[in-house]
């Protein structure tokens, strides 16, 4: 089960890093939701893996799931999926606004937006 | 227990929604109730300020849960001044906000205002890494919006990389707080410090991890070399009260970095030894110098302002990885003297970019602006504490520097950065403010149409729509105040000296710190067999169990 998570958080985050270097907005969008799935298997994990236990502290219990991660990886998982949307949104808007989806080349404005003054620079 | 500690996290926070869900259709109460909220908060943390000057240790139990188990507010020295100076720095971006109108064009200016006010002051406030990792997000889901107000292609298209940026700075955040959570069981900060000296030094790989993590978590949002790519675009883009505010957002980074690696992980610690000195100096010292060549090569005056930005984070970590307490103090110095400087100028900026219309912020020539004297004499200070030359705040804020860089064994490598920087500061912003102010004129007309016009006023001719009207004065007033505020700071540079030098003391002895958090009594569950629990909580979870087996 071990190799089986860690597998899965690593090839989460490699999927992610690999789409976050892409050159256009939506496979970027998509590496970072790739990514925080990735961390929110790895928080899970952070408080041990344990199957079927409860998640509680009593006497008689020795083995038991932590309960403090799975609150992590729900604040985690709610601010990720908010902050996808905001990227999302943002990204359609930029998208709509410039006709063009590219991420990474913002020297080249588009003509007329910035450069009114004839600067040949 | 002082409830105060929480107010000003609360008030902004519940005066966004007021705002939102009350006040949408009416900008003069929006703009009423956004001052007052920021005053009143003010008034609070001064007051909390001046009741933690002597040493005293705020702590809030959130729901009264005692330490380890529950949130809790810490208020010391560190946090009130940080609080102290964003509300400070508020008060006189609001005003510009509501006297250029930038707050009504686009909509919920206000809130959103609010909502980052809430997630700073809370990150200042919090002592527990979990919920700085919240506060972080709040802070950052409202500068997104800020980010983006009143919208244009290229600030959203700018918004999308910044945005994108800090999706995967928060990933890393989440990835240390993991590491860090499954090494010591803990996110309590205090918590943290009591169990990671326990941790023997052969079972430290993920201790070490996970400072590493955080620390690059707080580069990237302070800005140190590598991972400053989204600040230039980012400042220089967002609309100018945003971007005022902005300057307190490298802060918190900077809050962070101090904060965690003098109660966490304590430079004498065995296991997370070096990290300064290998890489947190060098980063910064790179920091400072590609920000001020940044400044000389920049094409427009808003960048040139951003490039300042990242120099002066670099200069303050600088001071923050000499890691003596006056190199912290004279960090802290430097960190209110840069906060109000940038803030001032990105303002500046802001007024020229209006005044100029037509030839924005390139170095061409144009005709001069409209009160140009009082904008460039005000320029003029602000590049003279910027850049750090005498008599204002910036020199001092560097000589402190300088002086808490003698005793390190790098030091011929900080003062040689320090000083060939600040000279290229200067040299950068004389251009700028040469190009921009004083080789103002108005570009040749036609020698028939010369004759007819009278060269006093050459300029209204040129933009009729932009000169006719007066120009309102209350963004002066803010930009005023501001330059103010940096006189203040220099003349009183001696009083506030002794404040951080106490703080520097405070960081540098965390024992009160860490007593404080853990030793002070709360609530706690104490579960005392199947028959006895009285509470809620406890009896549903048993109830639970028995369903499973």
């Amino acid at each position: 089960m071990e190799i089986l998570v860690a597998s899965a958080v690593g090839i989460l985050t490699a999927a992610g890093i690999y789409l976050i270097l892409r050159k256009r907005t939506f496979p970027v969008i998509l590496g970072t939701a790739f990514i925080s799935y990735a961390v929110n298997v790895f928080l899970f994990a952070s408080g041990r893996l344990a199957v079927n236990q409860p998640p509680v502290l009593q006497d008689d219990v020795t083995l038991y799931s932590d309960p403090l991660p799975q609150a992590l990886v729900l604040t985690a998982i709610v601010i990720a999926f908010g902050m996808t949307a905001v990227v999302v949104m943002i990204g359609v808007g930029a998208y709509l606004s410039s006709q063009d989806d590219h991420i990474d080349d913002l020297d080249e404005v588009p003509p007329g937006q910035q450069d009114q003054t004839g600067d040949a620079s | 227990m002082s409830h105060w500690v929480i107010a000003p996290v609360l008030l902004p926070g519940m005066m966004a929604a007021i705002i939102i869900l009350a006040a949408r259709y009416h900008p003069m109460l929006q703009r009423t109730f956004s001052l007052a909220t920021v005053g009143i908060c003010l008034a609070i943390a001064l007051g909390l300020l001046v009741s933690v000057a002597d040493g005293t240790i705020h702590l809030y139990q959130l729901g009264n849960w005692a330490a380890p188990f529950g949130i809790v507010l810490v208020a010391d020295r560190l946090s009130m001044l940080f609080v102290v100076l964003t509300l400070f720095l508020a008060i006189p971006v609001l005003l510009y906000a509501m006297g250029s109108g930038w707050d009504m064009r686009g909509r919920h200016f206000h809130a959103l205002f609010q909502f980052q006010i809430m997630g700073i002051l809370g990150a200042f406030l919090t002592g527990d890494a979990f919920n700085l990792f919240v506060f972080f997000e709040v802070l950052l889901l409202a500068s997104y919006g800020l980010m983006i107000h009143s919208g244009g292609a290229t600030r959203l298209r700018v918004g999308v990389q910044y945005v994108v940026f800090n999706l995967l700075g928060s990933t890393l955040f989440l990835f240390a707080l993991g590491t860090i959570y499954a090494e010591l069981g803990t996110l309590n900060i205090a918590d943290i410090a009591a169990r990671v000296a326990q941790v023997p030094a052969e079972n430290s790989a993920g201790v070490r991890v996970a400072a590493v993590l955080l620390l690059l978590v707080f580069a990237i949002k302070a800005a140190i070399l590598p991972l400053h790519f989204w600040l230039p675009a980012t400042y220089s883009t967002a609309p100018a009260p945003v971007a005022a505010l902005f300057a307190i957002m490298t802060k918190v980074g900077a809050y962070s970095i101090i904060r965690f690696y003098t109660i966490a992980f304590p430079p004498d610690l065995e296991v997370t030894q070096g990290l300064f000195d290998t890489w947190l100096l060098p980063g910064a010292l790179l920091t400072l110098a590609i920000g001020m060549i940044g400044v000389l090569g920049a094409k427009r005056l808003d960048r040139l302002v951003a490039f300042a930005v990242i120099g002066s984070m670099g200069m303050l970590m600088t001071s923050v990885s000499v890691f003596t307490p006056e190199g912290i103090a004279a960090a802290l110095y430097y960190a209110v003297h840069s906060t109000l400087a940038t803030a001032a100028l990105f303002l500046l900026v802001d007024v020229v970019r209006t005044r100029r219309a037509g030839h924005d912020l390139h170095w061409v020539q144009a005709p001069p602006i409209v009160g140009g004297a009082l904008v460039a004499g005000m320029f003029f200070a602000a590049a003279i504490a910027m850049a750090g030359l005498p008599p204002l705040s910036g020199f001092v804020g560097k000589l402190l520097i300088l002086d808490a860089a003698l005793a390190d064994p790098r030091m011929a490598w900080v003062w040689a950065v320090i000083l060939t920087s600040s000279l290229i500061a200067v040299v950068g912003f004389s251009r700028a403010g040469s190009v921009i102010f004083w080789k103002a004129h108005a570009p040749m007309p036609d020698p028939a149409l010369r004759e007819t016009q009278s060269d006093e006023q050459p300029t209204p001719e040129q933009n009729p729509d932009h000169h006719s009207e007066p120009q309102p004065a209350l963004p002066m007033v803010a930009i005023g105040t501001l330059l103010g505020a940096i006189v203040l700071v220099t003349v009183f540079a001696g009083p506030i000296n002794l404040y951080l030098n106490a703080t520097a003391a405070q960081l540098f002895a965390p024992g009160p710190y860490i007593s404080t958090v853990l030793d002070t009594p709360g609530k706690v569950i104490t579960y005392t067999g199947k028959d006895d629990h009285g509470d809620k909580g406890a009896d549903k979870d048993a109830d639970h169990k028995e369903e499973d087996h």
